[in-house]
């Protein structure tokens, strides 16, 4: 569970504990190396907002969609109430949803953006997620734009049923509409990256990156080894792991991300990067 | 000899009652086929016990939980795409394999024909005994299942024909080879291709319809589900372990989920229920075959006749106008 900490529940001291290598580290040089821990590049857990901070040129980011929230289609309850477990989230994250989507600059690029947020409810994708997404991907579509996403998710979300699932097919189809124009989707995977957002959107990126050591998946690994009823092997599903087997184009440091999108683009988009 | 067989039979408690109707039906049968002279009594008897039957079947369905629906799904005796095949299409070619890693048996692929239609099959397939069911890996498709169908859709766009897909999976397999070789990424690719494929695509779900691992065959612009298929996000089971921490409230997770057949009617997700015999598919599969060849013609029928730039726009709208929300 260390590994989900957000940055504001870490304590409000001078040191703070690495997710990584455990050891007391100093918070002024971690947040000055974009939330990485100095000693070991374990990459803490950030938010969406912080995505925006570190990927995008500063004051350029226009959230779109800002308003959209869970209507609760199924009237879902478990131990708790679904509409309960929103409202506490709303109130945690100061967010609306598990996404954040807007236009920004990226080096003086324009594109549109999509930031998934792992505080909401697990980054899951129900009905919003997958709206906001696609609307992303519709403007990007009409506009010409460049998409840059970061996904960070435990996959789709259960309490809206099989119309989270639908959320699936409807990004999708959004995506294969921008695949068709020839307008570029670089996708950054976080940690974690994993069920119906690994098997939709976040997997359909021309170029499809990961930082340092997430974990990246369709079954989450809990799963997997209750499954075969075998422990994992060590650095299974990690991006170290997706990039051996073929499935990333390249591994990214947090610091390089902003750049690393800039220069792609410049390559899959001349023209239309401005 | 018969009634024993049925006495043997798998089942649920649920349905008991019924089954022992049966047994008491199919003994009267034969009797009658031993005492010729007694044949007008008999036949009496044994209508009235199917009334009687028929009524409690009735009943059983009118009161089903949706965990039961569940089970039912997954009833050890329903019928399975191997069943259904020789039954709903008048000629099949089977086609292996993806081309690129191996022949994921979960999944079996094919051309069929159906009076004048020629189609693309794509089928999941559980398997019904022990050696099947491991050969088929219990209906759980690995990545090269995916990519396997998508070989097949891509063969379906050049030539023209339209793909038919039938559901039928507990969800993806949770392996490790199966992440090795990019689970997630395959499903993504199958969602998405379908989306934009240009030929059109029938869907219906005969049994599970759980997850990505449904999903990834599953993008089209008709969705029909038997009428004791499910069709969910997750298993009632895997959403119990995870909402509840007790795999035991999968009834609870069933009910909460909404993923019966009605309910997907009613959210639109799917857009036809196909009548299943009184009691569940396994009671009659000749006859829920012939109800998917009716459907399944129909349907082949209908999209022939709308031109694939309009099919694309509405398959594209299907989709797009799924999901409910609020605003702040």
């Amino acid at each position: 569970m260390r590994f989900f900490r957000k940055k504001k529940a870490m304590p409000d001291g001078v040191f703070v504990k690495c997710g990584g290598c455990g050891e007391m580290v100093y918070q002024k040089k971690v947040e000055e190396r974009l939330q990485v821990c100095p000693e070991c590049n374990y990459h803490f857990p950030i938010g969406a907002w912080d995505r925006v901070r570190y990927h995008t040129d500063e004051g350029t980011f226009e959230e779109m969609d800002k308003g959209l929230r869970s209507a609760d289609p199924l009237e879902f309850v478990a131990e708790k109430a679904y509409v309960d477990q929103i409202a506490s989230d709303l109130e945690k994250t100061g967010l609306n949803e598990a996404v954040l989507c807007g236009t920004c600059g990226v080096e003086g690029r324009e594109v549109v953006f999509i930031a998934m947020d792992f505080a909401f409810r697990g980054g899951s994708m129900g009905c919003v997620v997958g709206e906001k997404v696609t609307r992303a991907a519709e403007l990007s579509c009409r506009q010409g734009l460049p998409l840059v996403s970061v996904s960070c998710s435990g996959g789709a979300r259960m309490q809206e049923g099989a119309l989270s699932l639908m959320q699936m097919a409807k990004s999708c189809a959004a995506l294969h509409r921008l695949h068709e124009k020839g307008i570029p989707y670089v996708s950054i995977m976080a940690h974690p990256t994993t069920g119906g957002v690994t098997a939709s959107w976040s997997s359909l990126g021309d170029v499809i990156m990961a930082e340092p050591g997430a974990l990246i998946g369709f079954a989450g690994p809990r799963v997997i080894e209750q499954t075969i009823k075998q422990k994992l092997p060590e650095g299974f599903q990690t991006a170290e792991f997706l990039l051996e087997h073929g499935f990333l184009d390249m591994i990214v440091e947090r610091k390089d991300i902003k750049s690393t999108v800039a220069k792609l683009l410049d390559y899959l988009a001349p023209l239309s990067s401005g | 000899m018969r009634r024993k067989a049925r006495r043997g039979q798998p089942g649920y408690e649920f349905e008991a009652g019924a089954v022992e109707l049966d047994g008491q039906i199919e003994e009267l049968r034969e009797e009658t086929d031993q005492e010729e002279q007694e044949k007008e009594h008999f036949a009496a008897r044994i209508e009235a016990l199917e009334e009687q039957r028929d009524r409690l079947l009735a009943e059983i369905v009118e009161n089903l939980t949706p965990y039961q629906h569940v089970k039912l799904a997954r009833h050890p005796l329903r019928p399975q795409s191997a069943d259904y095949i020789p039954q709903v299409f008048d000629d099949f070619i089977e086609l292996h394999g993806d081309r690129r890693f191996g022949d994921d048996k979960a999944i079996i692929t094919g051309l069929a024909r159906l009076e004048g239609h020629r189609v693309v099959l794509i089928a999941q397939q559980k398997g019904r005994d022990t050696h099947e069911k491991l050969e088929r890996n219990f209906g759980m498709p690995n990545p090269e299942g995916y990519r396997k169908a998508l070989a097949k859709m891509a063969l379906a766009e050049k030539f023209a024909l339209p793909v038919v897909s039938f559901i039928d999976t507990p969800g993806a397999a949770p392996a490790v080879e199966a992440e090795e070789r990019g689970q997630g990424m395959a499903i993504a690719e199958n969602i998405c291709r379908m989306s934009g494929l240009r030929t059109p695509i029938v869907i219906l779900v005969t049994g599970e319809g759980c997850s990505g691992g449904a999903l990834g065959i599953g993008v089209g612009d008709r969705f029909a589900m038997l009428e004791n298929a499910y069709y969910s996000v997750i298993s009632p089971e895997g959403c119990a372990a995870i909402l509840w921490r007790d795999s035991e409230k999968a009834d609870q997770a069933a009910a909460s989920l909404k993923l019966t057949a009605g309910d997907m009617l009613e959210l639109g997700v799917v857009d036809e229920i196909i009548e299943e015999p009184l009691g569940g598919a396994h009671r009659d599969p000749k006859q829920t075959a012939a109800n998917i060849r009716a459907y399944l013609k129909a349907k082949l029928e209908e999209l022939r006749a709308i031109p694939i730039e309009q099919l694309l726009e509405e398959r594209y709208q299907r989709y797009r106008t799924l999901g409910t929300h609020a605003r702040t």
